[in-house]
């Protein structure tokens, strides 16, 4: 991609080569009128409001790529004949219900036509019923809708679920003078607008997606809206607080936007959740799962001398990864002051997967983030329930696969009806438990540099491979001569006599060949059928960007040292970009900042987790604590990223810094923590309200500031394990997951996630089983055993059951031995 | 009115009124006042008085057994319309008024109903901050929210509040057709939809 200049209305510009028009004009602050184009996603052409004159030719600015030295006129007297045409067309049989649409004014409808001067309207055309649809969590008008397609957009290119399409509208055809006296892009526009609404892809009437509402959010006009919040207030009635979602470790960018709860209770309540949708898109649980926060908490001080005191007794802090950096910085700040042992089980073994990781890489964290992966077009993600540990990295997958005509291999033993749903292009490799290490041994042979690679794995990798001979029917075509017998005319006598011709026609013909071919062992080991190479080989045409992602499923697996270091021989010897998925919210944070240890003490403090004494801010421990959306705080994201999170609402209890200050840490605020934060793991110092939170026009995120990723002195000792093939798992086999929209008991506690807790069978396997939806089961491993009841779940397939983790009351850690994968037996009770 | 629509002062029945010259030092202000004291001015209002009062010829209003009748643009407390087709209520909650309020004194709170529509469940006007401004009349969309002829707010506490329940007209003076439009600002004016540019219709 190298560097261009173009001339937009006279004024020069640099952008990229490639860049569409209307992304360079908005970088560089031109003004393009646009309705239906969406950032990232690919041009919708709907609208056609985006028409320019690019070097004398009109184009549309959304879909048209500047060119070295082009001129571009943004507008002309035909352009705003052709601007005028459609925003009335769009006005036509519009509803007049603006006072109570909940779009209220923040309508792109209202805006154009404003903007245009539309104030008389020339079109007509019979409207047909279009009445509303509740379509589950989400509310669709037809009457309102304008048809640009930006939800279809949305959901097709960022998030995946290909849910929403355009259906016919059975409206009469245009009146047919239109056509010549329109101008022509508004009546082609319009032409599409008469025939179309917006509907499901399922056929029903309710939605069956993952529910992550982007496609409200993204809705130029009132016509989705989220189901909670319709006619609950107006948009400028709503504060908006910038904010970073608390939720798992993407760090997304949000605003809740907050006001009085009502005329009685002048208390600030969080209405919804918005976000720049053009530059990040949220899951369901970000939109949906705001009401978490831990309310009506008065100062009790009795409880507040209480956990001074056990602070004082304990020598123990277990604590989750749902903290803010600062308080995980106070929590080390007590340790090292009074020596208590830390411990956080989940991100220990981030920690020590990224120590070993940084062992071979030389570097603290992984070298890639969601970004440079969305924008990569061969993904590989190994290790992950991604669309539920990082919905985020999903939609990365899911643009790269779209938009960039990317391709991807995603193994993991869960088969996943959504991730095969995201394309054609993505190839799921169901392998068995523990055999992660297989997965990478089979990437390295496939993608490492060979020369480049020590030797000794060079050579072991040669030794899966073998030759053998198969045999292949190939269909070739055979020119085959016949002897036909014709009866002709003879010219001299003019009689008919029968004459024998010679025809030849090609034949095909299926012929079977001996060949050798290579033999990976590997890919048996993985149960990968001989389809895989050719496929493989269709994949990668044409790609030059490649990512791998890796998650959870590793850091725990029995051999996780040997894994960390085999993701960093391929980090090192592909072309492969790296991201890890952290397992919760902050993990990379408390990774970073806290030194953890292993066994725990005798008397414990547990925060937002169980402990002998426990602060939590799920409101059901001995001390209150703030919950995320309640705290100023920064947290660490996935793209290594310190993104800043302000206060939603009030809270009216203690915090871990009251604490730690009557405990004789001296700074006042936790913010002020924020430049405390330990500059030699990569943080800045940096003061909270330094930081800044916003995107640019051009799309870059200029949230809080990125991580350094510092080096670290390594030795030069590159040598890994080998697969341990007696390592498997066989039988009924449960994994750890969460359903959509549901990461920890905070999403669990919110009131428009309401997703059931329970074990989580594929309908698919329910249907094989004897079990029925509904019944309680007792789920025995050598770990222990749990009772719930079964929830059929569409979202997965296979076998394997999922147990979720939201749900602390089902404690469903307890059954696994660290590793998400455990052999289990199921019995109803 | 096309007289007072004319603001230009140079031009019409203007004219200066003719003022005495002040005096500027103290020995004509002693004569101005010694001028003014024996002039007798003030027998001449007791005289009126006393001449009013023979012929019983009162002219103050006897407040509050009398009252004034109010002019149809005065501006008092706030009162809610109905329909006329269906006397249900006129407020469609688009929470324009709560928006303009400059003394930030409406409040609203709203849902959504069982028919889909959209329903105001709460509606309070602080009349305490109420300066009466109009604004919220004249916003109103719908011709719902309009101001009264009722002007007695005394009370004992400076925060009176009003709610939706008593500024709706009530359902029996609907029925006897007796509410009565607002003509203040916010009002239709005269000819209106002559001025209106006519959408096309396709039926």
């Amino acid at each position: 991609m190298s560097k261009i200049a173009i001339n937009i209305d006279g004024k020069e510009i640099e952008t990229q080569e490639g860049e569409y028009i209307l992304n360079a004009a908005r970088a560089n602050d031109i003004f393009i009128p646009a309705i239906c184009y969406l950032t990232r996603c690919s041009p919708t052409l709907a609208c056609r409001i985006c028409l320019v004159e690019a070097d004398g030719k009109q184009v549309y600015a959304c879909n048209a790529k500047a060119k070295d030295g082009m001129n571009i006129t943004t507008s002309t007297e035909t352009i705003e004949k052709e601007r005028r045409a459609i925003m009335e067309v769009y006005d036509v049989n519009h509803p007049l219900q603006c006072g109570v649409c909940d779009q209220s004014g923040e309508c792109e409808l209202q805006n154009y036509t404003l903007e245009i001067g539309v104030d008389s309207q020339t079109y007509a055309v019979k409207d047909v019923d279009r009445s509303a649809h509740d379509w589950g969590h989400l509310h669709y008008d037809p009457g309102l809708c304008i048809v640009c397609e930006r939800c279809v957009t949305a959901c097709k290119d960022m998030i995946g679920d290909n849910s929403l399409k355009t259906i016919a509208r059975g409206a009469d055809p245009l009146n047919a003078e239109f056509k010549e006296s329109m101008p022509k892009d508004a009546y082609a526009m319009w032409n599409k607008l008469n025939k179309s609404v917006i509907g499901l892809t399922n056929g029903t009437d309710v939605l069956d997606c993952t529910s992550c509402g982007e496609c409200a959010a993204v809705c130029p006009v009132g016509a989705l809206v989220d189901t909670h919040f319709m006619y609950k207030s107006n948009a400028w009635e709503l504060t908006q607080i910038p904010a970073t979602c608390g939720h798992c470790s993407a760090g997304c960018q949000i605003s809740y936007d907050v006001k009085h709860t009502s005329i009685e209770n002048p208390e600030d309540k969080i209405y919804r959740v918005m976000n720049e949708w053009n530059y990040v898109s949220l899951c369901g649980a970000g939109r949906y799962g705001f009401d978490y926060q831990n309310a009506d908490v008065i100062k009790d001080e009795e409880a507040f001398e209480k956990a001074v005191e056990a602070f004082k007794k304990a020598d123990t802090i277990k604590f989750t990864s749902t903290i803010t950096n600062e308080e995980a910085l106070i929590l080390e700040r007590l340790k090292e002051k009074f020596g208590y042992k830390l411990i956080n089980d989940e991100a220990k073994s981030f920690q020590k997967f990224l120590h070993d990781y940084s062992d071979i890489s030389g570097t603290r964290l992984y070298g890639s983030d969601l970004k440079e992966m969305m924008n990569s077009n061969f993904i590989v993600s190994v290790g992950t329930a991604i669309k539920t540990d990082n919905p985020n990295a999903r939609y990365s997958l899911n643009n790269s696969l779209t938009v960039n005509k990317g391709a991807a291999l995603y193994f993991h033993p869960l088969s996943d009806p959504i991730i095969d749903g995201l394309g054609k292009n993505i190839l799921s490799v169901n392998h068995k438990p523990l055999q992660e290490e297989s997965v990478l041994y089979l990437l390295l042979d496939l993608f490492a540099d060979k020369e480049k690679l020590p030797k000794e794995i060079t050579e072991y990798l040669a030794s899966f491979h073998s030759m053998k001979t198969v045999t292949v029917t190939e269909t070739i075509k055979e020119k085959v001569v016949e002897i036909v017998k014709e009866k002709k005319v003879n010219e001299e006598t003019g009689e008919e006599e029968e004459v024998e011709v010679e025809k030849s026609k090609m034949v095909p013909k299926k012929v079977s060949k001996e060949v050798e071919v290579d033999d990976n062992r590997l890919l048996t080991i993985l149960g990968i059928n001989d389809k895989f190479n050719e496929t493989l080989e269709k994949f990668l045409k044409k790609k030059d960007s490649f990512s791998l992602v890796v998650g959870p499923d590793l850091y725990n697996h029995p051999n996780s040292k040997n894994i960390a270091r085999l993701v960093a021989l391929l980090e090192k010897y592909s072309e492969f970009k790296l991201v890890m998925i952290p397992t919760l919210t902050n993990t990379l944070g408390v990774s970073l900042i806290n030194e953890l240890s292993d066994e725990a003490g005798s008397y414990s403090i547990g925060y937002n987790t169980k402990g002998d004494f426990t602060l939590s801010a799920l409101g059901d421990g001995d001390l209150d604590m703030p919950a995320i959306n309640q705290q100023e705080g920064t947290l660490t994201s996935i793209n290594k990223r310190v993104n800043p999170t302000n206060q939603a609402i009030g809270y009216g209890g203690y915090e871990l810094n009251d604490i730690a200050k009557a405990l004789g840490l001296e700074l006042e605020e936790t913010i002020d923590y924020t430049k405390e934060l330990p500059t030699h793991r990569g943080f800045s110092a940096v003061a909270f309200d330094d930081l800044p939170d916003y995107y640019t026009n051009a799309g870059e995120e200029i949230r809080g500031y990125v991580l350094k990723n510092m080096g670290r002195r390594v030795s030069a000792d590159e040598s890994v394990n080998t697969i341990d093939e007696t390592l498997v798992m066989e039988n009924d086999i449960i994994y750890l997951a969460n359903p959509v929209r549901q990461f920890t008991d905070f999403t669990k506690k919110t009131t428009n996630l309401d997703e059931e807790s329970g074990v989580y069978m594929s309908e698919e396997s329910l249907s094989k089983s004897d079990f029925n939806e509904g019944d309680a089961v007792v789920v025995k491993t050598a770990n222990g055993e749990l009772t719930s009841k079964i929830v059929s779940d569409n979202k997965i397939a296979g076998d394997i059951v999922v147990l979720p983790t939201f749900d602390s009351n089902l404690n469903s850690e307890a059954l696994v031995n660290g590793y998400r994968f455990a052999t289990a037996s199921i019995k109803k009770v | 009115m096309e007289q007072f629509n004319n603001r230009n002062v140079a031009e019409g029945g203007y004219y200066l009124v003719d003022i005495e010259e002040y005096p500027t030092d103290g020995w004509g202000k002693f004569k101005r006042v010694v001028k003014r004291t024996f002039r007798g001015e003030l027998f001449v209002g007791l005289w009126v008085v006393l001449r009013e009062m023979i012929r019983f010829d009162i002219h103050t209003i006897q407040y509050p057994e009398e009252k004034m009748p109010i002019g149809p643009r005065y501006r008092a407390v706030h009162e809610m319309k109905r329909l006329w087709e269906s006397d249900t209520e006129r407020c469609i909650g688009c929470g324009l008024c709560e928006k303009i309020c400059i003394s930030d004194c409406i409040r609203m709170d709203t849902r959504i109903d069982e028919n889909s529509r959209k329903e105001v469940t709460e509606y309070t006007i602080n009349l305490g901050r109420c300066i009466f401004c109009g604004y919220c009349a004249e916003v109103c969309p719908e011709l719902a929210i309009t101001h009264g002829g009722e002007y007695e707010n005394a009370s004992d506490q400076r925060e009176h509040f009003v709610d939706y329940e008593y500024m709706l007209t009530p359902i029996d003076v609907m029925k006897q057709n007796a509410q009565k439009e607002f003509e203040g600002f916010g009002a239709i004016t005269p000819h209106e939809d002559e001025r209106v540019k006519k959408t096309p219709l396709a039926y």
